[in-house]
């Protein structure tokens, strides 16, 4: 007995180590995503035709932006309803949590990023099939206040008003630097100007990292005002929050895009996703939400 | 020796399941980077705000707790059964649970919350939110421990001071406190750590802003976003201190007399 926990002490030590120094081994060559795309994506389109002349069902997982939450759930449901043997499984969550997750080895069908950096930055690191990346939506952005607007938020003006409970998205999360950027014009402006913009920053009482986590707070009354997207303001939602819109002048244009990721092994499902979601159906659902979806000839 | 292989085998499969991830945080990142994030100010905040909130919760936790640990110790009373399984509950309840439930009951609009609000006194997006959310998770680390040590005190030191003419206070003081108090230490360890680690309450309820709301867990998810490195460092931090508490909390019992 005694001797076998001596051996133990001596072995499970060095167990510990060799697997340490494989686990490092391992880590290595996963970090160059750039060696490995083009074999990836070789194997990709080969099982993607076998899968087409098969028809065996498939499910397409779509990783996609928070603020697209409730019009890609009713894409989904729509297209899950005509398509044939395809099933469409959103994952929702900030485009940079997203991101991350993909660059962190998670391998969805499809990629919607609510706006360019990410897309980009996936498209730089060889992770996505370069040639079905495509802007497709665009958005802006507004201040939403609760119904009985606790804080008597009428005019934009009024979010530098002391006491202001705001909620705006971090630095990194697409909302949250178009809201930035909203704060910039306006910072440049006459009518606003540096002491307004600082005023309105002091009053950040958080900074969230995905829209949706956004408008329950504001509808359970805990913040005054946030900076969302126009199209974050649901039907649902309505009656339980007041819309104060940007002018223009201040406003950014949030383009959307998607595309198919190269380690997919279903292409030709994944396009066709995208086609239905540029499709009139997917349009007509996208316009119900807010959206301003791009035409497809551009 | 089959038995003593398969033993083994199991025991190194376990231990490379705990061990392994927690390698890979030290693995994945550069001495360089981890000392260069150290200097970034969302970390420096991070874990100023979380060692701050983290010990007054702990205050708070021991001055409310002690009191109710020992009474439960002591006296037997009708519902004494529930009330320790309603301040064990926070244990088990998902962050997501703890986190409504503070907003439903401290929220502007919440059950007391509302009434605070009559006051000016809002608690929601604040650094008492942090606290309420740390003392609410942690607090059963203590309460368990401090009532077990108390329990295990022998009635009989007391009782001979109690002879000696000393008072209830004095007892308590001089008698009771000091013998259990490697368990109480213990306890305020333990509870200390939990409120480090607090996540999904704190988000949920205090929100996510730095340096008022932004703890150390909050700070990870949110520069995991941005900087891998920035969470990394703080992740390796969090360990670290972890790893420090647990091993304290060996040593400090296992001094017990």
């Amino acid at each position: 007995m005694m001797d076998s926990n001596g051996k133990l002490k001596i072995i499970l030590p060095l167990l510990l180590i060799v697997s340490a120094i494989l686990f490092a081994g391992c880590t290595g060559t996963t970090d160059s995503p750039a060696t490995a795309t083009p074999t990836q994506t070789a194997v990709a389109t080969s099982t993607a035709t076998a899968t087409a002349t098969t028809a065996q069902p498939v499910t397409l997982t779509v990783f996609t932006a928070a603020s697209l939450t409730g019009a890609f759930t009713d894409i989904a449901d729509a297209y899950n309803a005509q398509s044939d043997g395809i099933t469409v499984q959103n994952v929702f969550d900030g485009s940079q949590a997203l991101r991350t997750q993909i660059e962190q080895g998670a391998e969805p069908d499809v990629f919607v990023s609510a706006n360019t950096k990410h897309m980009n930055a996936l498209v730089d690191e060889g992770y996505m099939d370069n040639d079905t990346v495509q802007l497709f939506l665009e958005n802006s952005m507004a201040v939403i206040v609760p119904a009985d607007n606790p804080a008597n938020i009428k005019t934009l003006a009024d979010l530098a008003n002391p006491g202001v409970k705001i909620v705006i998205g971090t630095k990194d999360v697409p909302f949250g630097s178009y809201t930035r950027q909203v704060l910039e014009k306006m910072n440049a402006s006459e009518s606003y100007g540096p002491e307004y913009v600082d005023a309105v920053y002091a009053n950040v009482v958080s900074e969230e990292t995905a829209v949706s986590t956004v408008v329950p707070k504001l509808t359970l009354g805990e913040a005054d005002a946030a900076f969302v997207y126009k199209s974050d303001i649901l039907q649902e939602y309505k009656d339980q929050l007041i819309t104060i819109e940007i002018p223009a002048e201040f406003n950014v244009v949030a383009q959307y895009p998607l595309g198919v990721l190269a380690s997919t092994e279903n292409k030709d499902d994944a396009l066709d996703f995208i086609e239905f979601v540029r499709g009139p159906e997917g349009s007509a659902i996208l316009e119900d939400y807010g959206f301003d979806p791009i035409p497809e000839s551009q | 020796m089959g038995f003593n292989l398969a033993l083994f085998i199991l025991i190194s499969l376990f231990l490379l399941i705990l061990i392994f991830p927690i390698a890979s945080l030290f693995l994945k990142i550069t001495p360089e980077e981890f000392v260069r994030s150290l200097s970034e100010p969302v970390v420096v905040d991070a874990m100023v705000l979380s060692l701050i909130t983290a010990t007054i919760s702990t205050i708070i936790v021991i001055a409310l707790g002690t009191p109710l640990s020992y009474v439960n110790a002591r006296v037997k009373y009708r519902g004494r059964a529930i009330i320790d399984t309603l301040t064990d509950l926070p244990i088990v309840l998902p962050p997501a649970v703890a986190g409504l439930a503070l907003l439903m009951a401290f929220g502007r609009r919440g059950v007391l919350g509302s009434y605070l609000d009559l006051f000016g006194i809002q608690l929601a997006f604040t650094t008492v939110a942090v606290v309420l959310a740390q003392v609410f998770v942690a607090s059963p680390f203590y309460i368990r421990q401090a009532r077990a040590s108390f329990e295990a005190v022998d009635p009989i030191y007391e009782n001979a001071a109690k002879t000696l003419g000393a008072s209830k206070v004095q007892v308590l003081m001089r008698i009771t406190i000091p013998i259990a108090s490697s368990g109480l230490v213990s306890g305020a360890i333990l509870t200390f750590a939990r409120a480090l680690g607090e996540f999904g309450a704190t988000l949920m309820f205090a929100g996510n802003y730095q340096g008022k709301t932004q703890t150390m867990p909050l700070a990870i998810y949110t520069t995991m976003q941005s900087n891998m490195y920035d969470a990394i460092s703080l992740a390796i931090i969090l360990v670290v201190i972890s790893f420090a508490v647990i091993m304290t909390v060996k040593y400090v019992t296992k001094r017990e007399i």
